[in-house]
C-alpha cells in the first residue's frame, strides 16, 4: 500500500479529474501528510465546497461533507466547535474561496477559528468549463474572458493575511515536498491556517492559454512562482506578476477561537 | 403539576423553549424583528458553555447551523425578511442531506426590505417553495407567545425525528409582544433525539442505508464512523450518483417520509365546528376571529392551522364543506388561501386580506364579513 492509501476510499476511485490534473497531487500531498503524523482515521473531518478540487473530500475514507458552493467554511467553522478535538481541513478552490466564499474566507482568518483551508488555485473554473476566477491572472484567457482577463486577481496570501490569518503559505503542484511541509505544520497548529496551491488545469486553464501540457504547466510554476528570499533581493518592477511562495505569514502569539473561547468561558462560569 | 406563570416576550418565549429542548448552537446574523432571540441566546448559551456564534451573514448562519447539526448538536438560527431568502439555498441542502434544524422566521413586511419593523404573513409560499426543487418542508405558525414556546419544543422534536429542516413562522407582532406565559416545572418537556447507528461486527455502515419510517439513522460528523453527505443526489453510502434510479428514490423517500406521517404532523385547532360562518386562518391574524368568537359571535368559527405545512387535506375538509360560507383571513395577498382552494376544489373559498403592516381589527373584520357577495 502506498502512503496516504489508506485514507482513500478504492469503490469511489478513479476519481472524476482529467488526466494531467493538478487535483490528486494536492490530495495525495494531504492523504500522506496525515499518515505520517499518524493521524487516526476518526481524528479528522474533511469539508469541501463546490467544484472539481472540491470533490477530494469525498474520496476519503474521513468522515467528511461535500458542502454548497462557497460555503465550506461556515460548515467547517461550525464543526470544529461542535468537536474542538477533531483536525478540520478544508479542501477548496480558488472560485469556491475566493469569489462565492469570498466572505466566509475573510471572517474565518479574522476570527482564527482552528481550521486548515487548503486552496488548490488552478486559476480556473474547471466544473463548469473554464470561466476566469477572481485569481486567474491579467490577460489570461478564460470561456468567459475570450480577449483575456482584463480584471485584476486578488493576491490570496494578502488578502487572508489582512484578514487576520495566523499561518498562510503559498506554493505549487511542482513543490510536493514543500507542499508537504507545510500542510504538516498547518495540520498540527491552533488558529486559522490556509496554503495556497498552484495547480494545473490543463483541459481548461491549459488549452485556452495555449499550454495544455500538464508537465509544461507544472514546470511553468518555476516562472510564476518566487521564493521569499530570491523576491527580497529584487525590485517591485523586477517581480512584477510573480507570486511568492513559502511561508509567508507565521504569527504564533495570537490565541486561537477555540482559546479565546475557553477563556470567555471559565470567566463567565468559573473554572 | 406546578405551573410557573411568566410574562414573556414572544422572543424570550422562544429562546425558552430552544433551551428546554437542549439547543446546543446557534448560529445568527442582526436582522429586524428577529434579533431579539439572538440577543437572547447569546447570553443564554454561553451561561451554559453551549455554543452561539454570529456569522458574517444569513447564509453562513444557516450552513452553520447544517453544520452543527451534522455534527450531532441541536441546532437553530432566526431571521426575519430578506435574511430568510438567504436562508433557501441552505434549507435545500438541509433537505437533501436530511439535517435537523430548527429556523425560526419572524415574519415582516416584504418584498425586499419592505417593513422592517411591520407585521405581516407573506413568507407562506416562500417557506414551502422558496428552495428549488422538490424537497418536503415541515412550517408551524404560533399565535401565542404560549404556543411559540410550546411549538419550538415541537419544532426540535419533529426535526430530530424526521430529520428534517423545520420552519417556525411567526410575526413580528408575536415576537415582540408580552403575555402570560405557564410553564408545568414538575416534569421536563417529552424530548425526541435522532437515533445513533448501531453496527453489528462486520455490518458496512451506510449513512443512508438503514431507514426507519423512511428516516435514515446516520452517524454524526465526528464520530468517526466515515460518513459521507453531499448535497449531490447520492446512493445509501453518501457518495454522489447522477443515475436515474437512485435520484428518482431518494427524491421521493425524502417527500414521503413527511407525507406518510402528516397525520401526526398536522395539527389544527377548531373553535364552533358548527358555524355557519368558518374561518380559516393562523398565526396572528387567526386572533382577530378569536376574539370575535369570544366576544359572543358565535355564528362565527375558526378552523385555526398550527401545522401550515404538510397540510392534511382531510382534517380542514371535515370542518369546511360543512359551513356555509368559509373564509381564509390572512396577512398576505391570499397565498395560503390558494392551498385553501386547491384542498376544497366544490367550495368557493372567500379571502379577507390585510397588508401594509396593519392587523385586522375585529370591527373591521365583521365590516368586511358583511361586504361579502357570495
Ligand atoms: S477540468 Fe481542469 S480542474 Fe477540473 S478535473 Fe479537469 S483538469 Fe482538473
Amino acid at each position: 500500500m502506498i502512503k496516504g492509501e489508506k485514507f482513500f476510499h478504492p469503490d469511489r476511485l478513479p476519481t472524476i479529474w482529467c488526466p494531467g490534473c493538478g487535483n490528486g497531487i494536492i490530495l495525495h500531498a494531504a492523504m500522506e501528510t496525515l499518515e505520517e503524523l499518524n493521524v487516526a482515521q476518526s481524528d479528522t473531518i474533511c469539508i469541501s465546497g463546490i467544484g472539481c478540487s472540491s470533490r477530494s473530500a469525498t474520496y476519503t475514507k474521513f468522515d467528511e461533507v461535500h458542502t454548497l458552493h462557497g460555503r465550506a467554511i461556515p460548515f467547517a467553522t461550525a464543526i470544529k466547535l461542535c468537536r474542538p478535538d477533531k483536525k478540520v481541513i478544508i479542501f477548496t478552490g480558488d472560485g469556491d474561496s475566493s469569489a462565492i466564499g469570498g466572505n466566509h474566507l475573510i471572517h474565518a482568518a479574522r476570527r482564527n477559528i482552528d481550521i486548515t483551508v487548503i486552496v488548490f488555485n488552478n486559476n480556473i473554473y474547471g466544473m463548469t468549463g473554464g470561466q476566469v476566477s477572481p485569481l486567474t491572472p491579467s490577460l489570461k484567457k478564460g470561456t468567459t474572458a475570450r480577449f483575456g482577463n482584463f480584471e485584476t486577481p486578488f493576491d490570496m496570501v494578502k488578502l487572508v493575511e489582512g484578514a487576520g490569518a495566523t499561518y498562510v503559505a503559498r506554493t505549487g503542484t511542482f513543490y510536493y515536498k514543500k507542499m508537504k511541509q507545510y500542510m504538516k505544520k498547518a495540520f498540527t497548529r491552533k488558529g486559522f491556517s490556509l496554503i495556497e496551491v498552484l495547480s494545473q488545469c490543463p483541459i481548461y486553464f491549459g488549452r485556452l492559454n495555449k499550454n495544455p501540457d500538464p508537465y509544461d504547466m507544472m514546470l511553468a510554476q518555476k516562472d510564476i512562482l518566487i521564493s521569499k528570499q530570491k523576491a527580497e533581493q529584487l525590485s517591485k518592477e523586477e517581480i512584477g506578476n510573480r507570486l511568492i511562495m513559502g511561508e509567508l505569514v507565521e504569527n504564533n502569539d495570537q490565541l486561537s477561537y477555540l482559546e479565546r473561547r475557553e477563556q470567555l468561558l471559565k470567566e463567565v462560569r468559573g473554572s | 403539576m406546578s405551573i410557573q406563570k411568566e410574562i414573556l416576550q414572544g422572543a424570550q418565549a422562544c429562546v425558552k423553549g430552544a433551551m428546554e429542548a437542549e439547543l446546543g448552537f446557534f448560529a445568527g446574523y442582526p436582522i429586524t424583528p428577529s434579533t431579539e432571540i439572538a440577543e437572547i441566546l447569546s447570553t443564554e448559551l454561553t451561561k451554559e458553555g453551549k455554543i452561539f456564534i454570529q456569522m458574517e451573514d444569513e447564509i453562513a448562519s444557516i450552513t452553520a447551523v447544517i453544520g452543527a447539526s451534522l455534527a450531532g448538536q441541536k441546532a437553530m438560527t432566526a431571521t426575519s425578511g430578506p435574511g430568510f431568502s438567504l436562508m433557501q439555498e441552505g434549507l435545500g441542502y438541509a433537505c437533501i442531506v436530511e439535517a435537523p434544524l430548527v429556523l425560526v422566521n419572524v415574519q415582516r413586511g416584504g418584498p425586499s426590505t419592505g417593513l422592517p419593523t411591520k407585521v405581516a404573513q407573506g413568507d407562506i409560499m416562500q417557506s414551502r417553495w422558496g428552495t428549488h426543487g422538490d424537497h418536503p418542508m415541515i412550517v408551524l405558525s404560533p399565535d401565542s407567545v404560549q404556543e411559540l414556546y410550546e411549538l419550538t419544543i415541537r419544532a426540535f422534536n419533529l426535526a430530530e425525528q424526521y430529520r428534517n429542516p423545520v420552519i417556525i413562522l411567526t410575526e413580528e407582532t408575536i415576537s415582540h409582544m408580552r403575555e402570560k406565559v405557564l410553564i408545568d416545572t414538575s416534569k421536563k418537556p417529552h424530548l425526541i433525539k435522532r437515533a445513533k447507528p448501531e453496527l453489528r461486527t462486520g455490518e458496512t455502515y451506510l449513512p443512508y442505508g438503514k431507514l426507519v419510517d423512511d428516516v435514515p439513522i446516520i452517524g454524526n460528523i465526528g464520530d468517526g464512523y466515515g460518513t459521507s453527505i453531499t448535497g449531490l443526489v447520492h446512493m445509501e453510502n453518501g457518495f454522489q450518483s447522477a443515475n436515474f434510479e437512485v435520484a428518482d428514490r431518494l427524491i421521493r423517500r425524502l417527500n414521503r417520509k413527511i407525507e406518510n406521517k402528516i397525520q401526526d404532523i398536522f395539527e389544527i385547532e377548531v373553535i364552533n365546528p358548527d358555524a355557519e360562518t368558518m374561518f380559516i386562518s393562523y398565526g396572528v391574524a387567526s386572533r382577530t376571529i378569536k376574539s370575535l368568537i369570544y366576544s359572543g359571535h358565535d355564528e362565527i368559527g375558526l378552523i385555526r392551522v398550527k401545522t401550515l405545512f404538510p397540510i392534511d387535506p382531510e382534517q380542514i375538509r371535515k370542518y369546511a364543506l360543512k359551513a356555509k360560507k368559509v373564509i381564509v383571513s390572512e396577512l398576505n395577498l391570499g397565498q395560503y388561501y390558494y392551498e385553501m382552494q386547491r384542498i376544497l376544489p366544490e367550495k368557493k373559498v372567500h379571502l379577507i386580506e390585510k397588508i401594509g403592516g396593519e392587523l385586522i381589527a375585529p370591527k373591521e373584520m365583521l365590516r368586511r364579513i358583511e361586504e361579502l357577495n357570495d
